[in-house]
């Protein structure tokens, strides 16, 4: 699979806690058996209704078009488990996401399609998106290796537990492969089960 | 030291630790529905993958339901599209299903336990984040992702990351008025809405032991709305005494050795947790969300919160104008339009009957549109049976069919405008009831009934 230890470019800021899966891709897009064309919908009622203070949305803001980093705050990604949140960012063109913190299932499902999420401190956090919001020409470079992010005058640590930065650098995060190797011990480990019964 | 029921079953289920610091887990029950799934259908056929383990897989249709006219074709094509695609995976990949026209039909989460396919000690694994509900059993229950389906349907397993446990111990006994939904989103309150980031969240307490299946199963099924993705209470004789019988469950010859395992795997009494939190049962009162995330609640009798008192200034600021609220404003009397009970938390037959005892011999106030959606067909005949659908309807509430209906977008069932709504269901975010603009009042289903009565947020305490 594809190996991931660097990602630059522009970025979006997107302001507020616990941005929620339905604001993500509201439920009526889910009526689908593909994800294709998800990115066509994403964050599709917030852009159309506006927030307070703001009369564009991050994703319609010119400036901000063909950005591959969404900077968010808190518990980015809350509620459903539905893949289709993090797809819908990663067919939109993002392909990281930088947070103070996300939520379980939401930072896993991105894992699973590639998109590494990484924390970063709420002060860096801020310093990112003010940076951006300033300057929406800034070139970020995140170093998932190092641990860094580089954006010209802003420079900060940003993390990702070790074991999965690993998974990206060598493309284990695609994990079926890995579950289908050890068969026999699935079955062994299905067999010492006390409600599994033998066929 | 002793073990918790998480580590126990953790430990039981281990295939092997990966490379990616993850556990290979193997999955008792696998539970599929319309929604995530085709996608990881796809994946399989392109592969060339099989479902090795088709005993322990299980499917229905539950979101795209339309409760009030079930025939196919659906007027939605994409939903109608999504139910054909169900139809033949399940049909391709030889799993059981129940579909639209079977007695059995109804929200994954109601079905699983009231079939007996859920049960303890089980690792359970289901595409939505709901699946928590199955913890109430102590089963170890996981919402997943789409890529975590197809891993799931492919080998049985999933890659995971092993959790915490804090245990959440509710002490005391629930004033008249407060239920087992006020509790959850009691604790959701006070941990906040990513508090469980990274934990399981283990329900126990004289309070949760004197519970019904019902009432864990309401507790269990918001853990995810706490952060929580696990929730579980350790199984007991009100476990073994609800899954005896069930279609699913183990037959007579093996029962008892069966119930003699479940209780060995509840924690421990020395058992270590990596937190402790009490909840005092007496001090709680109903509760409302004011806001749009679960966290943002406050007891009927209190004042919505003006920005300056939370953590999070803008965010309460921008929930108060989303929810045409002012900061200080009394939640009693707020005017509701529409009264949904129903849903993954609250479509059983116990939440149907008290919902029932408060419309008894009333009726609906003029201005609200009511609705009571059964959780499952075996819910609704059941309720019938007992002849509460009479009940609801000659109180002026629509009696539908079993399905998700309001609680989300996905089926005909959806606000309009700018509409309030009183809901037994679980998630109050912004546009979640199918309105970009509606507006979600999370609360017991016996709140909804008297909010319906009344037209209006009103304190059930006061009719109960």
């Amino acid at each position: 699979m594809q190996r991931i230890t660097q990602i630059s470019g522009r970025a979006i800021p997107m302001r507020g806690n616990d941005i929620d899966t339905d604001r993500i891709i509201p439920a009526r897009y889910l009526r689908a058996i593909t994800f294709d064309g998800m990115e066509e919908h994403v964050f599709e009622d917030d852009r159309r209704l506006g927030s307070p203070g703001h009369n564009r949305h991050a994703f319609d803001t010119p400036a901000y078009q063909g950005a591959s980093i969404l900077l968010v705050n808190s518990n980015f990604g809350c509620g459903s488990s539905r893949e289709h949140a993090p797809q819908a960012i990663r067919r939109w063109g993002i392909e990281a996401i930088v947070g103070e913190s996300f939520a379980e299932i939401f930072f896993g499902n991105s894992a699973m399609i590639g998109m590494p999420c990484v924390t970063a401190s709420p002060e860096d956090i801020a310093a990112l998106m003010s940076l951006v919001e300033r300057q929406p020409s800034t070139v970020l470079t995140l170093d998932l290796q190092a641990g860094t992010c580089d954006a010209g005058s802003v420079r900060c640590a940003i993390s990702l537990p070790s074991k999965l930065r690993e998974a990206f650098a060598t493309g284990a995060w695609d994990t079926t492969g890995m579950l289908l190797d050890n068969y026999e011990e699935v079955k062994a480990t299905a067999a010492r089960l006390p409600y599994v019964v033998a066929p | 030291m002793g073990q918790t029921l998480l580590e126990k079953v953790w430990d039981l289920h281990t295939v092997r630790q990966l490379p990616t610091g993850q556990t290979q887990l193997f999955i008792g029950l696998h539970l599929v529905h319309e929604v995530t799934s085709p996608q990881a259908f796809d994946a399989l056929r392109q592969n060339g993958w099989k479902v090795p383990f088709v005993e322990r897989t299980f499917a229905t249709v539950d979101h795209i339901v339309p409760t009030r006219e079930r025939k196919r074709p659906f007027l939605d094509v994409m939903a109608e599209d999504m139910m054909a695609s169900l139809e033949r995976n399940v049909r391709e990949f030889g799993i059981r299903f129940v579909g639209l026209d079977d007695k059995r039909q109804g929200i994954v989460h109601i079905i699983g336990p009231e079939l007996g396919l859920t049960q303890p000690g089980m690792t359970i694994a289901c595409g939505d984040s709901h699946t928590s509900t199955h913890g109430a059993f102590g089963s170890v229950a996981f919402g997943i992702g789409t890529s975590q389906v197809r891993d799931v349907l492919a080998s049985q397993c999933l890659a995971i990351e092993p959790l915490k446990v804090r245990r959440i111990r509710v002490t005391g006994t629930l004033p008249k008025g407060v239920y087992a939904k006020d509790v959850i989103l009691a604790i959701i309150q006070r941990l906040g809405v990513q508090g469980g980031n990274g934990y399981a969240y283990e329900y126990a307490g004289d309070a949760v032991d004197r519970m019904s299946m019902d009432e864990r199963m309401t507790i269990c099924n918001m853990s995810i709305e706490g952060g929580a993705r696990v929730g579980y209470v350790n199984p007991d004789d009100t476990t073994i005494e609800y899954v005896r019988g069930r279609p699913y469950a183990p037959p007579a010859d093996r029962f008892d050795a069966m119930a003699a395992w479940w209780k060995s795997i509840a924690s421990d009494a020395n058992a270590a947790y990596d937190d402790d939190v009490e909840i005092k049962a007496g001090e709680l009162t109903p509760i409302v969300t004011w806001g749009v995330n679960p966290g943002q609640s406050i007891g009927i009798d209190d004042k919505v919160p003006a920005p300056s008192q939370g953590s999070d200034p803008k965010g309460i600021a921008d929930a108060l104008s989303f929810m045409g609220l002012t900061a200080g404003q009394r939640i009693e009397g707020m005017k509701v339009d529409v009264a949904f009970i129903g849903s993954c938390t609250n479509g059983r037959l116990s939440d149907l009957r008290e919902a029932a005892q408060i419309v008894k011999g009333k009726h609906v106030a003029k201005h609200v549109k009511a609705l009571v959606v059964p959780g499952s067909t075996g819910v609704a005949m059941a309720a019938e049976r007992e002849g509460l659908d009479e009940v609801f309807r000659s109180a002026g509430f629509e009696w539908r069919g079993a399905g998700c209906s309001m609680c989300l977008g996905m089926n005909p069932d959806k606000l309009q405008g700018e509409q309030v709504c009183a809901s037994s269901s679980n998630r109050n975010f912004k546009g979640r009831q199918g309105s970009p603009t509606g507006r979600t009042l999370l609360m017991s289903p016996a709140m909804v009934a008297a909010a319906a009565l009344a037209g209006a947020v009103t304190d059930v305490r006061e009719l109960a």
